[in-house]
């Protein structure tokens, strides 16, 4: 009990005297607040475009690319493949008996940037009313379906929110073609979103692609099970294809960021680590201006437990502080910021930061442990301190 | 009949400051009566300061035997010292060294914090203290809202709160006036009169001395004369 009441005086004394250090001891707060935020921005980034890119995979369907493509952007799968694979066992039927399938193309076009007026890059998927259907949850918001035959697009709701050009009713030229935007569609947050539909057939007139295609999508018999089309694709060797889940694709399509959640982490700890020297720098400077109060306690009696920790909970605090402020500040600017970023394939992906409890708590573990490094060695000075400095 | 507080024997005191040796103390002995007031004098750099931090127990000599009250306390841990120090020793300093941040009843109530009385009989104790002081009426205001003399005086209370046997002082007038330095010179007086309280004073002024007991002349780490009072 003794120990504790020492211990609480010299903490209460340190905070109390923290004004008189308030510049440096500001200074070091903010140090580990900016670390918490970058920090927190990198990490909400990677699990925005994560949940945008892992709720967009369905386990029910297949998807099949060209072999050793990375995306859909440079596959090729030719009118017979696609009739060959159609035929292949473990894809669903319709109630009249055919297979349920889309044979789609993958384009680039070009868009604007809405937030910085740049000319990116955005997909222009030509589909088929049945490859709509292969999607769960899309709903038409504004607007209408395109027709077949028309040079006519849909959009998807983040993509009008990233990129202008694109509003309903409004003309688009594509090269030498015009496009007219009929409806804004809406698929729940994935990253079909992100993208401009059009009838396939009139895609492949207009952009010169002939009856080939890029990807095949199907409904799978069994959730999950692609064993059937594995097996066609291996048996003909005229098939160069790849066939996967399409949750598989897309989570794979996800780790490409995983690399930024690296990245961030790799900033976060050489910025940590100038918070660290700030945080040091303060708690030494602390330290020696305490040096008579310590000495004094010490000749009192106060055991040096109670000088190290009220050292150690003064950078422990500080640095607590400088967290909740990065975390608060990150939650308050970042959670739910939508953004845009290129996927693997170079087209635009759009997602928002998500921030999660799990990442809060991530942040003020960081901070909490620069508070305690960097309380830590001056807390063993004052410890150390020689009692005879009471005297001058 | 008289007690013996404090016994040093053949005590060595050495610094070593670069490659250079600094025999403060070779020898020295010396015994303090319980009861007894003690001015120290001497020139700068004899050694006073260093025979105050080991009668109280915040420096340990180099070679030699201080006991306190027959028991030995230069071979004591640190832990151990910290612990004789709150029962037995009350400091008081030049500089007074008040917490800065702590209220004049605060600050006092600061060696109390090491024994097992309860918060109601911590604060009797420190009103008390304060009362015998004459700073009843400053228990709230904290030390740069007082004068130097009142804050030595608040430093005064915190010495004797836990009832010690031994004060140590050094300069504790140093850096006050005359008449403030009288007033708290009668105050360690009375201390040492009626309440027993053995006391040990280093200073530099003559004037001061005369409100002890004895006088010791310290030079080149040996005590030179001895005047009693
Ligand atoms: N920690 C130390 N390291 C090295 N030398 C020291 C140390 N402490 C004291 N000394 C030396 O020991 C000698 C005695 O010092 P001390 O402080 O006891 O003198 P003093 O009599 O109190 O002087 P003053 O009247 O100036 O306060 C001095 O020469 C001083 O330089
Ligand atoms: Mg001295």
């Amino acid at each position: 009990m003794k120990i504790i009441a020492q211990i609480w005086t010299v903490m209460v004394m340190n905070i109390r005297s923290l004004p008189q250090r308030l510049w440096m001891s500001l200074a070091a707060v903010l140090a580990v607040a900016v670390v918490i935020f970058v920090l927190l921005a990198f990490l909400a980034m990677a699990n925005g475009f994560n949940q945008t890119l892992s709720g967009t995979g369905s386990e029910d369907i297949a998807i099949v690319t060209r072999d050793g493509s990375q995306s859909e952007l440079n596959s090729v799968i030719s009118r017979d493949g696609v009739n060959i694979i159609s035929t292949a066992e473990g894809i669903a039927k319709d109630k009249n008996g055919n297979p349920i399938y889309s044979a789609e193309l993958y384009v680039v076009v070009d868009g604007i940037k809405r937030t910085t007026g740049t000319e990116v890059n955005i997909p222009l998927r030509g589909i088929s009313s049945s490859g709509v259907s292969l999607r769960d949850q899309v709903t038409i918001i504004e607007g209408r379906m395109f027709e077949s035959g028309k040079n006519e697009l849909m959009i998807g709701s983040s993509a009008l929110r990233e990129f202008s050009g694109f509003e309903l009713g409004r003309e688009v030229t594509f090269g030498k073609t015009k496009w007219k935007v009929v409806g804004v569609f809406s698929t729940g947050g994935s990253v079909f979103e992100s993208e401009v539909w059009a009838d396939a057939r009139t895609v492949q007139t207009q952009f010169r692609r002939g009856s080939s295609f890029q990807t095949m999508r199907m409904r799978l018999a069994n959730t999950g099970d692609i064993t059937a089309l594995e097996k066609l694709i291996e048996a003909d060797p005229r098939l160069n294809f790849n066939v996967e889940t399409e949750a598989k694709y897309y989570a794979e399509q996800g780790n490409a960021l995983s690399g930024i959640v690296i990245f961030g982490w790799a900033v976060s700890i050489v910025m940590g680590a100038g918070a660290l020297a700030g945080a040091l720098n303060t708690m030494f400077t602390s330290v020696s201006a305490r040096t008579t109060e310590i000495a004094t306690l010490r000749a009192i009696g106060f055991s040096n437990t109670s000088a190290f920790m009220g050292t150690l909970f003064e950078s422990v605090v500080l640095s607590l502080i400088g967290g909740i402020a990065g975390t608060t500040l990150a939650f308050a600017a970042l959670d739910g910021l939508s953004a845009s970023t290129l996927s693997a394939g170079f087209t635009q992906v759009v997602f928002t930061f998500e921030l999660s409890p799990d990442l809060f708590a991530t942040g003020i573990k960081l901070a909490l442990a620069i508070g305690f490094i960097g309380g830590f060695f001056p807390a063993w000075r004052a410890a150390r301190m020689p009692v005879v400095k009471a005297f001058g | 009949m008289s007690e013996t507080l404090f016994d040093l024997k053949n005590v060595r005191k050495y610094f070593t400051r670069g490659a250079e040796e600094i025999h403060v103390f070779d020898g020295l002995n010396l015994e303090i009566e319980k009861g007894d007031f003690v001015a120290i004098m001497g020139p700068s750099g004899s050694g006073k300061t260093t025979l105050l931090n080991m009668l109280g127990g915040v420096d340990q000599p180099t070679d030699g035997e201080i006991s306190f009250s027959g028991d030995r306390i230069d071979n004591l841990s640190e832990g151990a010292l910290a612990n004789w120090r709150a029962t037995n020793i009350g400091f008081i300093f030049q500089f007074y060294n008040l917490m800065p941040m702590l209220s004049a009843a605060r600050n006092v109530e600061l060696p109390l914090l090491l024994t097992n009385l309860s918060a109601k009989q911590r604060k009797e104790n420190v009103a008390t203290a304060l009362e015998l002081v004459d700073l009843a009426d400053r228990t709230t205001h904290k030390p740069r809202e007082m004068s130097g003399g009142q804050q030595q005086r608040v430093a005064i209370a915190r010495a004797i709160v836990s009832d010690p046997k031994m004060l140590l002082c050094d300069e504790p007038t140093g850096d006050l006036d005359r008449e403030t330095a009288d007033e708290i010179l009668s105050m360690l007086q009375l201390l040492n009169r009626d309440f027993g309280k053995t006391i040990v004073m280093v200073t530099h002024d003559p004037l001061a001395a005369k409100y002890a007991k004895r006088i010791l002349h310290l030079d080149k780490g040996n005590f030179i004369s001895e005047e009693v009072d």
